[in-house]
């Protein structure tokens, strides 16, 4: 009999459901908490400005860290040792580049939204809908990627259906956006980082407790076992251009990723955002350390083999450990804090949707700003709603998919679509509102296309023989035709009010409002 | 333009050169990270100390210089520019 047979990953937890409850209770306890607090929009997409620098890095991390790195990276270290490292390293190297080229401009000039930062001196109306587009892109692949993720792990760990575990899961992050907006949305981020770091934590020592507490004797029981091979680059980077085209998208998608972005607002001035942008690359990093050791202690304790037995994924590596070294209660905890990961992440992901649909296209484009502060926050919880429902019926569309791919064209999208045009409008002062809608429609339409004539689409799920393009991922080409688009034609056509207004904006850019 | 205004600008251009070389920095880090991994296999498979392959010492490496990237950036930008932008507005009112 195989270990994988022995653990009791699938059947129903007492462990895991008693620490889901609680972690359920606590959330809406904030939630209830926050929805007396939620009475206008700056409550309901900014927590009121009154987050602090500390809560906000964590709550950056909560929004970062998903369930697809804990259990995703660690799973692919444990089947191809250091190959799953370059992942490890390549979600967190946006971080410095968020910090130095975007938190404190778009801090200083927007109120909720990315959009509000690019539209701020251009004409509202296009800017408003191509940004909304590219936003709405990137939430809603992020979103399926999440659900389906979801629906498949709760299945694997709890033995709900996968439709339970997708509408349990709707359920549950509507109500924390709905009612709690922002500020619940910060403060489940809060304990789902802090759940998270610390299982990870424990996890890793209770793994270096079989090594005299050194990652290296770790690193070398597992050359020792599956050969030197696994501690260097093996065969997931046989194209040095792939490499470098997901590494664009990794790094500079990050700093277009809405749900990010929007944290930033949440912050009373430009270096509490600073502050917090420090803490998040810490507590990340030192995830993703962590993820070194998680990986390759599942790979000498438990076995590649074993591993890929209970999901071909790998997935389950992380879990697998927990239930090797802690027993049953250690992996109902792990189980509960992926579920708290999921349930964490696409509460961020819809409230950034919905600021994009009420805030952006119905206030700024249908109403033309005219809309009062009653309606604001009533078609934000509409939008909340709808996008909620939406991603709970994609969840089920896509159910039994090969998703994996949705993630990482949404990092393509916001480095190609939303970080071109978000460091124009911060940085170039002849950027015109042609230029803008033109660098963001360029960036998400050639992004879609690309990732459709690409290997991912037509070989490994339509069955193709080869593939039109030949990168998995297409950010290397779109992101500078992206921002060559957004160039050339405001180059081609000057628009004088644009540049008028980036002198205007200049001192509230980098000094923030005090400088008015 | 006023004096005041001039110095602001010069602390702008400050914090741009600061900012674009520390993001020129990371992109180096990473990117020279990457291309080692593409085409220096053999050097990335080297162990320092047996376990201890250089790959995984540079991985880890990138990630904790990233990190210090960060606290270079926020340290300068308290304890240099705040001030300044602040000591500025001041004599300006």
């Amino acid at each position: 009999m195989t270990q994988g047979a022995a653990t009791a990953i699938g059947q129903p937890n007492a462990v895991a459901m008693a620490f889901f409850f609680v972690f359920i209770s606590i959330t809406l306890a904030i939630t209830f908490w926050a929805a007396r607090r939620t009475r206008t929009t700056e409550h309901f997409y900014a927590a009121g400005r009154t987050i602090s620098a500390g809560q906000n890095g964590f709550a950056l991390a909560g929004d970062y860290m998903s369930a697809a790195s804990f259990l995703g990276i660690a799973g692919l270290v444990s089947t191809t040792g250091f190959d799953g490292l370059i992942y490890s390293t390549g979600w967190l190297v946006g971080w410095p580049v968020v910090l130095f080229l975007i938190a404190e401009p778009l801090r200083n000039l927007g109120r909720y939204t990315f959009a509000d930062v690019v539209a701020m001196r251009m004409r509202q109306t296009p800017v408003r809908i191509a940004a909304a587009l590219g936003t709405l892109a990137t939430v809603t692949l992020y979103l399926i990627a999440q659900m389906v993720g979801a629906g498949g792990l709760i299945r694997l760990m709890f033995g709900f259906s996968y439709e339970h575990a997708i509408i349990l899961v709707g359920i549950v992050m509507i109500g924390y956006v709905l009612f709690g907006g922002m500020i619940a949305t910060t403060w489940v981020q809060i304990v789902k980082a802090v759940l998270l770091m610390s299982g990870a934590l424990l996890l890793a020592l209770l793994v270096l407790l079989r090594f005299h507490m050194s990652p290296v004797a770790l690193f070398a029981a597992a050359a020792e076992r599956y050969g030197d091979g696994v501690l260097a680059p093996g065969k997931l980077v046989s194209n040095p251009l792939d490499a470098v085209s997901l590494g664009i998208a990794l790094m500079f998608g990050t700093a277009g990723l809405p749900h990010i972005l929007m944290r930033f607002y949440t912050v009373p001035d430009a270096r509490a955002a600073r502050t917090s942008v420090f803490i998040a690359t810490g507590l990340i990093g030192l995830f993703y350390l962590l993820t070194f050791i998680l990986g390759f202690g599942a790979m000498v304790l438990i076995g590649p083999e074993t591993i890929k037995a209970v999901d071909k994924g790998g997935n389950m590596a992380a879990p697998l450990l927990a239930e090797l070294l802690g027993g049953t209660p250690f992996l109902g905890f792990i189980a509960a804090v992926a579920f708290a990961t999921i349930l964490a992440v696409v509460a961020g992901l819809t409230l950034s949707g919905a600021a994009a649909l009420s805030h952006d296209l119905w206030v700024s484009v249908v109403r033309k700003g005219r809309a009062d502060a009653r309606e604001q926050l009533r078609v934000a919880r509409m939008a909340t709603l709808a996008l909620g429902v939406v991603a709970v019926g994609l969840g089920i569309t896509f159910k039994g998919q090969n998703v994996a791919f949705m993630v990482s064209l949404a990092f393509a999208i916001a480095a190609s679509a939303n970080f071109p045009a978000l460091v124009l409008a911060i940085f170039w002062r002849r950027y015109t509102t042609a230029g803008a809608v033109t660098s963001m429609a360029t960036g998400t339409l050639a992004t879609l296309t690309l990732i459709y004539l690409s290997p991912t689409i037509q070989v490994d799920i339509l069955g193709q023989g080869h593939a039109w393009f030949p990168l998995k991922n297409p950010a290397l080409v779109t992101l500078p035709l992206s921002f060559l688009a957004g160039i050339l034609v405001s180059l081609l056509a000057p628009e004088p009010g644009a540049s008028a207004g980036f002198t205007r904006l200049e001192r509230q850019t980098h000094l923030g409002t005090a400088a008015e | 333009m006023s004096a005041v205004d001039s110095r602001l600008a010069d602390l702008d251009r400050a914090r741009w050169r600061m900012a674009l070389t520390l993001t020129g920095a990371t992109v180096l880090l990473y990117f020279g990270f990457i291309a080692l991994v593409a085409f220096g296999r053999p050097i990335l498979a080297v162990q320092v100390v047996p376990g201890l392959s250089l790959g995984i010492l540079l991985g880890a490496l990138v990630i904790v210089a990233s990190w210090v990237l960060t606290w270079i950036y926020v340290r300068w930008a308290n304890t240099v520019y705040d001030p300044q932008v602040r000591a500025l507005l001041e004599s300006g009112r």
